[in-house]
């Protein structure tokens, strides 16, 4: 069943630069879907289109729909703090807020509204077994989020985005400033998720596209040039540039 | 060494200069302490004395009339307290939320108009507000709240409201605008609305910023003497109530100003003056110890957290 589908879609900067050029895809829920390819091909540009964080960068026009179950996105008269309660994020470079690691994963639930503590609690322990984080941080919950380490912040923004119980969450190189074994949490932890969750990941290395895909789509240079399942993406790409950069001749 | 004749023709003169320019530099570094070191030995040297001609309990008694030998500061204390009271009360919200609005809300051509407004408002000489102050602003005060004067310590606060604000806005916007965007999207990406985001996470993540800009704000206040000494009536009357703010007063700065051209050298008069001289310079001296405190506390912390 596809979660989300993009039909047509155009992006242009404002600066004249076409980020995505005519993008026609689908996502299908309870998977992961990779997005990969080469710096610059449009990934993050379309990720951020799928929860309007776009709004905020100086885009010139936007052109195509994206449905999510089958409402469009796009639609100047959708409800955008809605819209990114339903689709989470997480980014690159882990974004902790300058509060404790409790405040962070209840920061969301109190902008909804949610006061009631022992629900506040539960939220908070949930996500954080979800994110497999909650057996190194449970005895320390009103600890500054900062203090943290690199791996333990980022499982910390997984779980703050599940707290918020999306449909959809999105991971734009969630573990590009990781060490291996923080990586292999993250994850593991994203495995276990899919059974839940529509997952939408921009790998950092074509190895994580491999690990990771269930479904995979090559982007290059704002262009979606292949997609499908991802164990026959990665071993027979139909595609000649895909084939050329899965196998290292560039990129 | 075994130096070539080349490189040793060109090194002596390029180390004399190296010598030199190191000394000047380093001079005019520590120059810095040793005025200020001087400036209050000086403040000593001529206030101190005050204590021994003026007994304690006139010199903070509640009467300033030196013509007859009343010598109390407190109305002068509590004049330049409740002028600079109400001008933060004004400045603080209204600065930061003009920061806010810079940094975060305003499109990119009204922030570039902006900031560079408000700076030059900064660079306004008070005597300038002290015009208007008169001849505007304590005529319309008077009519409106139907005092026997406008010229009042609320005047004065609505002054100094505007002397200190262009200092706020622009440190405090300058601190806005390093948190960074990240934030700002991790904020929006979990649903926050705009004013959520800035009031929830922007502003918290800047403090330490603002905070300092409050605190120089609040310095560039206190020691105002122009504009405050133009509008605020310069009756040496103890505010002790509310009510206070829309009676005439008499800052600190206002009396040395205006006495100390008329005042005899080495009179008693003087050496009191020199003694205010000294308060005032005690008070702005621990309202930056104070923030530099803050501030420090703030910055280690986060650098033992980033470590």
């Amino acid at each position: 069943m596809d979660k989300i589908v993009v039909e047509n879609l155009t992006l242009q900067y404002e600066d004249g630069t076409e980020s995505l050029r005519g993008v026609t895809m689908s996502i299908p829920a309870n998977a992961i879907t990779v997005l990969f390819g080469p710096a610059g091909g449009g990934k993050s540009s379309l990720l951020r289109c799928f929860n309007r964080l776009n709004d905020l960068a100086d885009v010139k026009a936007v052109s195509g729909r994206i449905l999510l179950d089958g409402v469009n996105v796009l639609d100047p008269g959708v409800d955008v703090v809605a819209l990114r309660r339903k689709i989470g994020m997480v980014f690159s470079r882990p974004v902790v807020l300058p509060f404790s690691i409790r405040a962070n994963l209840t920061y969301g639930l109190e902008l909804m509204g949610e006061r009631n503590p022992r629900r506040l609690d539960e939220a908070v322990e949930h996500s954080l077994r979800l994110a497999a984080l909650w057996d190194e941080v449970h005895d320390r919950l009103d600890d500054p989020a900062i203090a943290l380490s690199g791996g333990q912040q980022q499982r910390l923004c997984l779980a703050r985005s599940l707290a918020l119980q999306p449909e959809v969450v999105l991971l734009d190189e969630p573990t590009s400033g990781l060490d291996p074994i923080s990586t292999g949490k993250v994850e593991a932890a994203l495995q276990q998720l899919k059974k839940d969750y529509t997952i939408v990941l921009v790998p950092h290395s074509i190895q994580q596209a491999g690990r990771m895909a269930d479904f995979a789509v090559f982007f290059l240079q704002g262009e979606l040039v292949e997609s499908g399942l991802g164990k026959d993406l990665f071993t027979h790409p139909r595609d000649k540039r895909t084939e050329d950069y899965v196998t290292g001749r560039f990129g | 060494m075994c130096a070539t004749p080349a490189k040793g023709a060109a090194d002596p003169p390029l180390n004399w200069q190296e010598a030199v320019l190191s000394r000047v530099i380093r001079l005019s570094g520590y120059s810095a302490i040793v005025f200020v070191g001087l400036i209050f030995a000086f403040l000593v040297r001529e206030g101190l004395p005050a204590l021994f001609e003026v007994p304690l309990s006139d010199l903070f008694s509640v009467r300033w009339y030196p013509i007859e030998g009343y010598f109390g500061i407190l109305p002068l204390i509590t004049g330049s307290l409740i002028v600079t009271l109400g001008a933060m009360a004004v400045a603080i919200p209204f600065g930061i939320g003009t920061a806010m609005f810079i940094s975060e809300i305003a499109p990119r051509w009204a922030r570039e108009v902006l900031k560079p407004m408000v700076e030059l408002l900064g660079g306004l000489p008070s005597v300038v507000l002290g015009f208007l102050g008169i001849l505007i602003l304590s005529p319309y005060l008077r009519q409106a709240l139907d005092l026997p004067t406008g010229l009042t310590a609320l005047a004065g606060s609505l002054l100094l409201a505007g002397i200190a604000l262009p200092t706020i806005v622009s440190i405090a916007e300058d601190a806005l605008d390093a948190v960074p965007k990240s934030f700002r999207e991790g904020a929006l990406a979990l649903g926050a609305t705009r004013w959520q985001t800035m009031w929830g996470v922007t502003l918290p993540a800047a403090r330490s910023g603002v905070l300092t800009a409050v605190m120089l704000g609040i310095g560039r206040a206190i020691g105002e003497t122009m504009a405050v000494m133009m509008v605020t009536g310069n009756a040496a009357v103890l505010a002790v109530h509310l009510a206070s703010i829309v009676a005439p007063a008499r800052t600190m700065t206002a009396t040395i100003a205006a006495e100390m051209g008329e005042v005899a050298t080495g009179s008693i008069h003087y050496h009191v003056l020199f003694f205010i001289g000294m308060v005032l310079f005690l008070i702005s001296f621990a309202v930056n110890v104070t923030a530099s405190a803050v501030v420090f506390r703030q910055r280690s912390r986060a650098e033992r957290v980033l470590s």
